[in-house]
């Protein structure tokens, strides 16, 4: 399964023989297990309905699953723990959840202060950061004078200094405008490249998958048994431009053909929802 | 600062205007002073009775705002008490609503019999009046912080205490201010009426004195100080206001 591993060590992080339904409903996810490497990038593909907000949820400790494991970075990942020692994984959610009432300095410096951090630190750390993703001189902005893509920066920049090894981002541009998506996305390319957190990134836009990972992993079908990997070898940097390469267009119809057998396969069980 | 009173420009003139409509109406159609004193008049009246005005002034403010105090600290007591328990919420939160067809006037009497004629009775009506729109606001407050934000500090392994008071409190806090706003006006609608069921001294008292008297310039002179005590009342809780949630200087509504 571990395509891209060169070097064998212990994932960031590991899901083992995940199962989960909601009450009276037929099961998300059946026996499921995958693993995500340290300094990897990886998308989960998945169509609406396929569980991945439950996923989301599961892996970011806000709801236990009654059978299989999570473990981030040798912690296993439940409700109790998260209660009791703080972050395991930074979530960035789809909408910024910024506070209004907290300039972008105060807003990044949350993850930091709630674990402990004094504010005087938690603001120093804030503002080395500031100019890496690009937000130097909008310290003492609220939020609502902010546009959509910075907006996601500042949360972006929460996560990442939250204190997790693993960062989980849910679908973090799907509410921004076409242009400022791509923008925003060459920005996490080049943020990525210098920071190499793992990350696993939520999408159902296949080029976005593609051209942020180095590998991709689609649900195919529901319940969600085995994820379907493919390895994106294709060199960084990465520009969007590389949207348009012959490699990438042939790695395209790869997923597509995945996809589309999917919805075959679950239309053929009768429900495609 | 300028643009806040070219903003109120209008309002300030109209105001000028109905001055002015009101002295020449009453100057013109000579009508009788316990009808319709003239303005003039009423400020003359004001003058000469400012050091008993004072008093009476000193009375009513004392009685709205120990009410309104009582108010604050029990409703917003009321409201984190609603809003830490969904059991407390389904109970309290309705009867505290349908309290609001109880005529409030007509359960004053009541209050003027179980703490009688001393400050106490004035200042329960104006706890009556001002409890219900600063509970209702704040818990409007606490309901509508936004979930996905604790949701993610949820993450972030945050305990109760935090939860408390980095998103609830700052999330609550608009609410409160609005409900502090009305209460602030209303309860001085409160001291007045529980002068008028029972009082030795207060601007209310004043008014129904003059009023038996047929002192029209004494009443209006009475009345224009206390909808001037609202007013006041009102911006001083707005000036806090602005000063705590400096941050909506320009926020789009």
């Amino acid at each position: 399964m571990n395509g891209v591993v060169t070097k064998q060590q212990t994932p960031a992080l590991s899901v083992r023989g995940l199962t989960y339904s909601f009450p009276g409903e037929r099961p998300l996810f059946d026996d499921l297990s995958f693993d995500i490497q340290e300094g990897e990038f990886v998308s989960l593909l998945a169509a609406s309905g396929m569980g991945k907000t439950t996923l989301f949820r599961l892996l970011a400790g806000l709801i236990d699953s009654p059978k299989g494991e999570i473990v981030a970075s040798g912690r296993q990942i439940s409700l109790t723990e998260a209660a009791s020692k703080g972050a395991q994984i930074g979530y960035m959610p789809q909408k910024d959840c910024l506070m209004p009432w907290r300039t972008v300095l105060d807003n990044a410096a949350l993850g930091l202060e709630l674990n402990g951090t004094s504010k005087r630190v938690a603001r120093m750390r804030v503002m080395e950061q500031l100019p890496l993703v690009g937000l130097e001189g909008t310290e003492h902005k609220y939020p609502h004078e902010l546009s959509g893509g910075m907006r996601q920066r500042v949360s972006f920049l929460r996560s990442l200094l939250g204190g997790a090894d693993v960062l989980l981002l849910d679908e973090p541009f799907s509410a921004l405008d076409a242009m400022t998506r791509i923008n925003m996305q060459e920005w996490l390319l080049q943020v990525w490249e210098q920071h190499r957190k793992t990350i696993v990134f939520v999408t159902h836009d296949v080029d976005e998958a593609l051209l942020l990972s180095d590998r991709v992993l689609v649900a195919a079908i529901s319940p969600v048994t085995v994820l379907e990997e493919i390895i994106v070898p294709i060199p960084r940097p990465r520009k969007y431009e590389t949207v348009m390469d012959a490699e990438f267009i042939g790695l395209k119809r790869q997923v597509l053909s995945l996809i589309s057998r999917t919805q075959h396969r679950s239309g053929l069980e009768g429900e495609s929802l | 600062m300028s643009r806040g009173i070219s903003a109120s420009a209008p309002v300030i003139l109209f105001v000028i205007l109905l001055a002015i409509c009101w002295e020449a109406l009453a100057t013109i159609f000579h009508i009788p002073h316990y009808i319709i004193p003239k303005l003039s008049g009423v400020f003359i009246s004001i003058g000469e009775n400012w050091e008993l005005l004072a008093k009476h002034c000193g009375v009513t403010l004392g009685e709205s705002l120990l009410g309104l105090g009582i108010s604050v600290v029990w409703g917003t007591i009321a409201a984190i008490w609603m809003d830490s328990s969904s059991l407390a919420k389904r109970t309290i939160y309705p009867l505290i609503v349908m309290s609001q067809t109880i005529p409030m006037i007509a359960l004053s009497p009541i209050m003027v019999m179980w703490f009688g004629y001393e400050i106490w009775s004035k200042v329960a009506v104006v706890v009556l009046f001002t409890f219900f729109p600063i509970v209702v606001n704040t818990a409007d407050g606490f309901r509508t912080a936004d979930l996905d934000i604790g949701e993610l500090m949820r993450t972030m392994g945050t305990r109760k205490r935090d939860l408390f008071l980095k998103w609830k409190i700052p999330a609550a806090l608009p609410g409160f201010f609005t409900g502090i706003k009305m209460a602030a006006a209303f309860s001085v609608v409160g001291a007045t009426l529980g002068e008028w069921l029972g009082g030795e001294a207060g601007l209310g008292m004043y008014t129904k004195r003059a009023s038996n008297m047929l002192r029209g310039e004494e009443v209006f002179s009475g009345v224009l100080l206390l909808s001037a005590m609202g007013i006041l009342l009102f911006l001083a809780v707005q000036g806090v206001e602005r000063v705590t949630l400096s941050y909506r200087k320009n926020a789009k509504s």
